[in-house]
């Protein structure tokens, strides 16, 4: 007779695989990578491949020879933290860089907390933070974009609008006359050609991946949304105080890593809450953080430390804030 | 300069004071006042914690000891009777001597005895299989194989063996806890007597409550209900009950004379000397091997 | 029409229901009957019968060992050959009467004839004793007893009885099919357990991928005042109790209680049927349609088949076993239990037989968590199976309660969606049992 095979219901699966996920992620932050491929050209690339590569390599090693388990790159998670981490720094930043960064991202903040799944903060925010306080200067080296094939010779180097503002304000400046020196429009900002990291470059390829991957149901809405309109509100309350001191919202949002971070590693399952109300929660402490760093701390920039901070709420938020239960 | 240091010192000494005085106060008040024999009885005790004297914890058990004011129904299996004698030269009593038992298998359905007619997908846990279905094979009473036993023995104890698929007990790392005879959701492993010399003891190796043709069909060294073996026996040990034999341990006396009956292989008797090379090859391969154990049928 | 739902959780196998056009057919009969005394939720029937009896379709052959317990029949007319423990679909041993088949002579008391009897002639009681006489038990999976279900405890009423017709397993077509050849007796049914439950208003829920049901049911219903048709959205698990209360009326069933304490008493379609022919027809439930399913099966079938058929020749008579076929379920994908023993035999609930292949039902290998939160997000009863699956590996049986383990109704969401295939379920029912059982003997122990 034949031998059946017997299990537990379900005896269905769903479609879904961490392999799929991770790939639709991947797929998510192409538009953004080819946009700043397309004006900066090679390095990005070289960026890119580096960061994967030593991602990747880091994981094996160490699942191979240090835990002593079934390695686990072929899911993809640590392809997602390399081409994370490129999309975090500046173009012009030399691929040993990435590379310290990457071994920092999955050696220390992932692979020794268990690995995916089991680190509390964000590999790759983790490892943008820590390239920022190891190397500052080549962190804070700035390219304005222009597209890689017209320009060819030499790259303009120029700050990002945040630094700029920053420093304009501690000279005293107001920000009419900061805008009006720079001429930033908000479309420069949607469309490309802001200075700041590869990832950053255009707003409209970062949202273009978003909506794929809530269209791919990889990612819920609640984070991101949060996020920003917290940052919305929080800088609009700011800004109708006085417009002179403090930026905009639409600036806000527009610029530096908010959108790439609320979009793509805010999102990140490892290190968000599990539950809708946590999620929100968590999104708006990050948007609060965010603002409080640019608009009265030393940085220009506050939306990695801002997600680090919150990551380490997570475990908090998980067990204390719970979803609604049926019946009560 | 210097009155910057000379205040500052002063400050937290003061500071360091008031704060020694404060958690003085705390810990006078909520004191807890024990037995200090408590403690000694502890400190004797193995530390396993594992719960086989039907206490939480070795500290419980302690304390449960000094507040009888008698040892009776006390007893640490992990530690045996020279650890209850050592607690009751503590605390002025008289330990009860208990035999030295062991967890024994009533199973025999390794790969070769008992055919599977089914697979099993999904995560290996006796408790899990037993939530759904008899089991792999056609008996229901068996083991499942998903070795429970072996993930909650304290003492590595258990074993299972990949080739029968059945736990293996390594009688002296076996401190007869009971910890394996409370979580089998099939109820087929046993404390008994680990007998005298080195363990001899006789047992029915099977836990099937089928007719005789049904168990038998299931698996090759099934016991049948036969009682054989029951008539075999000259000091009524043996009681045979839903078509499966019991060896009562407190009754039987080693004669191994029911072992010769058993048409199937199903009573065990280990440990005893091997009397000729002969008996040797006629061992089954139903009978677990690879431990201590030396398993003989005579 | 407006579509109703459930409001957490929830997931969208892909329905398969491949089987939907085919119209119900007899299976002949076998030779060999093995009817089981277990066949409801409850204490086992105790046989009545001893081997070498005589006995007629529709003779009692086991009587009710308790309250919550049920009458069984013999399906079929001939002579008892043997009664005894049997292994069951799961390989369980439990009590089975034999009965090996001469002709097909009935009870003369049960009406044949195809004739639709629409007046409802017995009063409250008389349909209760009907109901309890004929051995009628839940069809939608539990079995459980329905004179007991449609008799609430005192000083409970319910004021909204639901026919399921959801059928919100993927694959299952039986439901359907009865919708559609069978739908004046279902209303009846309905108007039957109304006149019992003492309820105004009678609900019949069916899920929007079969509109032909919805049509049919819609046109028959249109003339019984107080019964309506609604249609409900494709979301597993819409046919759950709770869900389709919650889809109905909007009220959930608070934790630990019964769909009485919402007001609300759930029946299923084939139910409905039985309690019709129970009680207009004084027949017995002993036959019930499934569905013979599968993409590998040479053929789909839904058949009318007498409860003690043997599985084994239920497949025969639809083509055999197929060839890629490594797993065999009794019921549905999600919900059902997959078949160890093809000498087992159908109860009243068996809903299908379904054969599927190792490409569609195997477990893949389990990774580790990713912390997605899908589980959480499909999980119908608002748990989180993730939390509850790492308590229950630490056997943290007081966090487990905590978190609300004892409201899992084993649907299966969660470890359909898990995208690291780890057996949430699995442990999650263990130790739901186990969580179960510590709660009732302290309420035992409270109580004493």
């Amino acid at each position: 007779m034949k031998k059946l095979t017997v299990s537990l219901s379900p005896h269905i699966h769903s479609a879904d695989s961490t392999r799929k996920i991770m790939r639709d992620v991947l797929i998510a932050m192409a538009p953004a990578w080819l946009v700043s491929v397309w004006f900066f050209g090679m390095p990005v690339i070289i960026l890119t491949l580096a960061g994967v590569a030593a991602c990747m390599v880091t994981e094996w090693l160490i699942s191979r020879f240090l835990m002593k388990r079934k390695s686990t790159v072929s899911d993809l998670s640590a392809a997602v933290t390399g081409v994370l981490l490129a999309l975090n720094l500046p173009p012009s930043s030399p691929w040993w860089l990435i590379v310290i960064g990457s071994i920092f991202s999955i050696g220390v903040v992932k692979m020794s907390f268990g690995g995916l799944g089991q680190n509390i903060f964000n590999p790759a925010i983790a490892g943008r933070v820590f390239l920022l306080i190891s190397f500052p200067t080549l962190m804070t080296n700035w390219t304005r974009p222009d597209p890689w094939f017209r320009s060819g010779v030499d790259a303009v180097s120029g700050a990002t609008p945040l630094a700029i503002v920053n420093e304009g304000l501690a000279k005293g400046m107001s920000l009419d006359q900061i805008f009006a020196q720079n001429d930033f429009t908000y479309f420069e900002m949607l469309f490309a050609r802001i200075g700041g990291s590869v990832g950053e470059v255009s707003a409209i390829a970062l949202i273009v991946g978003f909506i794929y991957l809530l269209a791919r149901k990889v990612v819920k809405p609640h984070i991101p949304l949060a996020i920003l309109c917290t940052i919305f509100v929080f800088s609009g309350i700011f800004w109708l105080i006085d417009p002179q001191q403090y930026t905009d919202p639409v600036f806000n949002i527009l610029t530096g890593g908010v959108l790439l971070g609320s979009f793509f590693m805010a999102t990140d399952y490892a290190t968000s809450p599990m539950g809708k109300t946590a999620m929100v929660i968590y999104g708006i402490g990050i948007g609060l953080i965010t603002m409080i760093i640019r608009y009265f701390g030393s940085y220009p920039e506050g939306i990695s430390f801002a997600i680090l901070v919150m990551n380490s709420v997570v475990p908090l938020l998980n067990k204390y804030v719970k979803p609604r239960k049926f019946g009560r | 300069m210097i009155t910057i240091i000379i205040w500052t010192v002063v400050v937290l000494t003061l500071l360091g004071a008031v704060l020694a005085l404060v958690l003085y106060l705390v810990a006078s008040k909520f004191k807890v006042e024990e037995d200090p024999r408590v403690g000694e009885v502890e400190a004797l005790l193995p530390g396993a914690n594992c719960g086989g004297c039907g206490h939480a914890g070795c500290h419980a058990f302690a304390s449960s000891c000094v507040e009888a004011g008698t040892l009776e129904g006390h007893f640490c299996p992990v530690g045996g009777n020279k650890v209850m004698k050592a607690v009751a030269g503590v605390l002025g009593l008289e330990a009860e001597e208990q035999a030295p038992m062991v967890a024994v298998l009533r199973c025999n359905g390794s790969c070769a005895n008992r055919e599977k007619t089914t697979e099993y997908d999904g995560y290996r846990s006796c408790k899990v299989i037993s939530t759904l279905y008899a089991g792999e094979t056609a008996c229901s009473f068996g083991c499942l194989g998903g070795g429970d036993c072996e993930r909650v023995c304290q003492f590595g104890a258990l074993k299972m063996n990949p080739e029968t698929g059945l736990p293996e007990i390594d009688q002296e790392l076996c401190t007869a806890c009971g910890a394996c005879v409370r979580e089998c959701p099939k109820h087929i492993l046993e404390l008994r007597l680990k007998g005298p010399k080195e363990g001899r003891r006789v047992y029915v190796s099977c836990s099937s409550k089928d007719k005789g043709g049904v168990a038998r069909k299931a698996c090759k060294a099934a016991c049948i209900g036969c009682g054989k073996c029951a008539k075999a026996c000259p000091f009524g040990a043996i009681t045979v009950e839903n078509n499966l034999a019991y060896i009562d341990f407190t009754k039987c006396k080693l004669c191994r004379k029911c072992v010769a009956e058993c048409p199937t292989g199903a009573i065990h008797a280990v440990n005893f000397p091997v009397k000729q090379q002969a008996v040797m090859e006629t061992v089954p391969p139903s009978v677990p091997s690879g431990t201590e154990e030396q398993t003989v049928q005579s | 029409m407006r579509k109703r739902t459930f409001s957490i959780g929830g997931v969208h196998p892909d329905d398969h229901k491949i089987a939907r056009d085919c119209a119900i057919e007899d299976l002949p009969l076998a030779p060999l009957f093995s009817v089981s005394m277990a066949q409801h939720l409850g204490s086992p029937a105790n046989p009545v019968v001893a081997a070498g009896d005589k006995v007629k379709a529709g003779q009692v052959i086991g009587e009710p060992s308790g309250f919550i317990s049920a009458y069984v029949h013999s399906p079929v007319s001939g002579t008892v050959k043997a009664v005894g423990p049997k292994a069951n679909l799961l390989g369980n041993r439990i009590v089975h009467v034999d009965i090996e088949v001469e002709g097909d002579e009935w009870m003369e008391d049960i009406d044949r004839t195809p004739d639709i009897v629409r007046e409802i002639s017995l009063d409250r009681e008389q349909i209760l004793e009907r109901i309890r006489k004929c051995g009628v038990v839940g069809l939608g999976g539990a079995t459980f007893p329905t004179h007991v279900k449609l008799s609430p405890p005192p000083g409970k009423k319910a004021d909204v009885l639901i026919l399921n017709g959801a059928e919100c397993e993927p694959y299952l077509t039986s439901d359907h099919r009865i919708m559609l050849e069978r739908g004046e007796e279902i209303v009846i049914g309905a108007e039957i357990m109304k006149k019992a439950l003492e309820v105004d208003r009678v609900v019949i829920g069916i899920e929007e991928n079969k509109p032909e049901a919805i049509e049919n049911m819609g046109r028959i219903a249109a003339s019984h005042p107080g019964i309506e048709v609604m249609v409900l959205k494709k979301r597993y698990p819409q046919g759950g109790e709770k869900q389709l209360i919650n889809a109905v009326t909007g009220r959930q069933v608070p934790s630990m209680k019964l769909p009485i304490d919402a007001g609300a008493v759930v029946q299923n379609v084939g139910t409905s049927l039985a309690v019709y022919e129970a009680v207009q027809k004084n027949k017995p439930l002993i036959d019930n349609v499934l569905t013979v399913t599968g993409e590998c099966c040479p053929r789909q079938r839904n058949l009318r088949v007498r409860v003690g058929t043997p599985l084994s020749y239920i497949l025969e008579q639809s083509g055999g076993i197929p060839e890629d076929a490594v797993k065999i379920i009794s019921g549905g994908p999600m919900m059902g239990w997959a078949v160890s023993n093809l000498d087992a035999t159908t109860v009243k609930s068996t809903s299908s037989l379904l054969c599927l292949t190792a490409a569609q039902t195997m477990r893949k290998e389990e990774s580790s968590c990713i912390r997605c939160g899908k589980c959480v997000d499909a999980c119908p009863m608002g748990l989180e199976p993730y939390l509850l699956n790492r308590l229950a590996r630490a056997r943290k049986l007081d966090e487990l309660e905590e978190n609300a383990i004892y409201d899992c109704i084993e649907c299966g969401c969660c470890l359909y969606s898990c995208p690291a295939n780890i057996p949430l379920l699995d442990n999650i029912r263990v130790y739901k049992r186990e969580v179960l059982g510590i709660m009732k003997s302290r309420a035992s122990s409270a109580t004493k």
